[in-house]
């Protein structure tokens, strides 16, 4: 069944913030080893998409399922279904009050009450993944944009996910530094991990992804292959949104 | 009878040799006071700062939600009421109030310390609530994001950040509690205030005397608001940016080795 690979099934979601509706009814699935881009404009609702796959955002209406089972049937509590959905955020967010090696540890000791040697050891070969290791005892203030990111990867990494959200990761970081996060990300993809970004990297998205999906005013107006997706797009808003990217080629085919 | 003294710094040497002991008793009394009283002040400011910031649960019982809301009405009012009034009055109504409600005879050592704690609990339970405000909602964010719950986040994330940056707030309140523990005096704490009055009554020299009690009050002062500057340096660490070693991920030249290394 087709069905049976689907790790999270996203289902008629609505989130209203008072009066306003921000999300309409979204409804997508992520397969295992996915990697799924949304892209859309600001104030699309993107963010508040992936927020409430975390239930950070609590959903107004609408199921998430989590392989098959609704999220809160097959977690007794949140914070359990929270350690198999990493988040990395756009703000990076690295715990200011402890080392980059106790951010990476924090949460399997307290969270998933793995002893603190073992922790130590899990978080260094995630610091060691994402190129941080030899940063392991610098506090996040002393530490580039880009190197926050990638510590804030190496924590969500050490609690063994089996989907990453990631939250527009590289819009606050300076344009030299874009580049080694999505280094790192692509590693993740090669390596076959699950994962949701929210990204303006339309070269990272066409590259990495194997499903794109385009929000617009929130509701998804049309979604696909990158290929699809980049190349053929059905829509006119998806092509209007698309032409503000130049790395793409959907011009050229216009051009013809 | 010895001949007394004639000049003013006469006078200040001949009372310090006769009363530095009273004075010294009481300069301990005063820190004792204002020590104790701000530290016991700080855990009952922190406990009502977290309770004040637990957030609403829209999921939780009736029951729980009205005795939640219950307890921050209580402690707001706790709050209100020991802000705005003066300290000197609360000692008068704790020590006399005690007496004559419950017929507690207190010492007034005890009365003293349990002014001065409960005072100084409600300006900082003010302080610990802008202190954890003034945390970025990102870092709860992202502690729950990795699990944790709210008790958690607060714990492991929030409050050590929260305290840090109040930490100016607590030396202040140390070094006021210094000052103000003189008015304790009205309930006849023996404190650095009351021992210079005696000492002043004998031969009528207060200005000698208190002359020495400005001294001693701006050493304890001055070594406190010091000794705390030092603490805030000393958990900040070392500020400057050290690169630990070269970060070729970082390299905006273009090599990702990180990529080439691929198993």
């Amino acid at each position: 069944m087709i069905e049976a690979n689907n790790i999270l099934c996203v289902k008629g979601l609505k989130k209203s913030f008072g009066e306003r509706e921000i999300l309409k009814g979204i409804d997508f699935e992520v397969k295992k080893s996915d990697v799924v881009c949304i892209i859309g404009p600001s104030g699309s609702g993107k963010s508040t998409l992936i927020r409430c796959v975390n239930f950070l955002e609590e959903p107004t209406e609408g199921t998430i399922e989590y392989e098959g089972q609704e999220v809160h049937q097959a977690f007794k509590k949140l914070p359990l279904y929270r350690t198999k959905v990493g988040m990395v955020f756009q703000q990076f967010n690295l715990f200011n009050n402890m080392s980059v090696v106790e951010n990476c540890m924090v949460g399997q000791v307290k969270v998933l009450h793995i002893d603190k040697e073992e922790a130590r050891k899990t978080a260094l070969q995630n610091l060691e993944y994402v190129g941080m290791a030899g940063y392991m005892n610098a506090k996040p203030s002393q530490l580039s944009g880009g190197q926050k990111q990638r510590v804030a990867i190496a924590r969500a990494l050490a609690l063994k996910p089996e989907v990453l959200l990631m939250d527009e990761p590289t819009s606050a970081l300076d344009p030299e530094m874009v580049g080694e996060v999505l280094t790192v990300m692509k590693k993740l993809a090669d390596q076959g991990l699950t994962m949701v970004v929210v990204t303006h990297e339309m070269a990272f998205a066409k590259e990495v992804a194997t499903k794109v999906i385009f929000i617009d005013q929130g509701v998804i107006a049309e979604q696909g292959t990158a290929d699809d997706l980049f190349l053929h797009p059905q829509k006119q808003r998806t092509r209007d949104f698309l032409s503000r990217f130049n790395v793409l080629s959907h011009q050229n085919e216009e051009d013809k | 009878m010895a001949t007394l003294p004639t000049t003013f710094f006469g006078w200040v040497h001949f009372l310090l040799l006769q009363y530095g002991e009273v004075l010294f008793k009481g300069a301990c009394v005063t820190l004792l006071l204002a020590i104790v009283g701000t530290f016991i002040g700080c855990v009952i400011g922190l406990v009502v700062g977290i309770v004040e910031t637990i957030p609403e649960d829209k999921d939780a019982s009736f029951f729980s939600r009205a005795l939640l809301k219950t307890e921050k009405r209580i402690l707001d009012a706790y709050v209100e009421i020991f802000r705005g009034t003066p300290m000197i009055v609360q000692a008068m109504v704790v020590y006399y109030g005690a007496m004559s409600l419950f017929s507690i005879d207190m010492s007034p050592m005890f009365a003293g310390f349990f002014v001065v704690s409960i005072n100084t609990g409600a300006y900082m339970a003010e302080s610990m609530r802008g202190g954890i405000d003034s945390i970025d909602q990102g870092q709860k964010e992202a502690a729950i994001a990795i699990g944790m719950d709210h008790f958690q986040a607060m714990r492991c994330v929030i409050l050590p950040q929260a305290v840090r940056n109040i930490l100016p707030q607590i030396g202040n309140n140390l070094i006021i509690n210094i000052k103000d523990t003189s008015v304790l005096n009205v309930i006849s704490v023996t404190e650095l205030y009351f021992a210079s009055k005696s000492a002043a009554g004998v031969y009528y020299k207060y200005f000698e005397i208190f002359f020495i009690t400005c001294i001693v009050y701006f050493i304890m002062t001055f070594t406190a608001s010091r000794l705390l500057r030092w603490w805030e340096k000393r958990l900040d660490g070392p500020r400057d940016y050290q690169l630990v070693e070269y970060d070729p991920l970082a390299d905006p030249c273009g090599i990702h080795p990180i990529a080439t290394k691929k198993q």
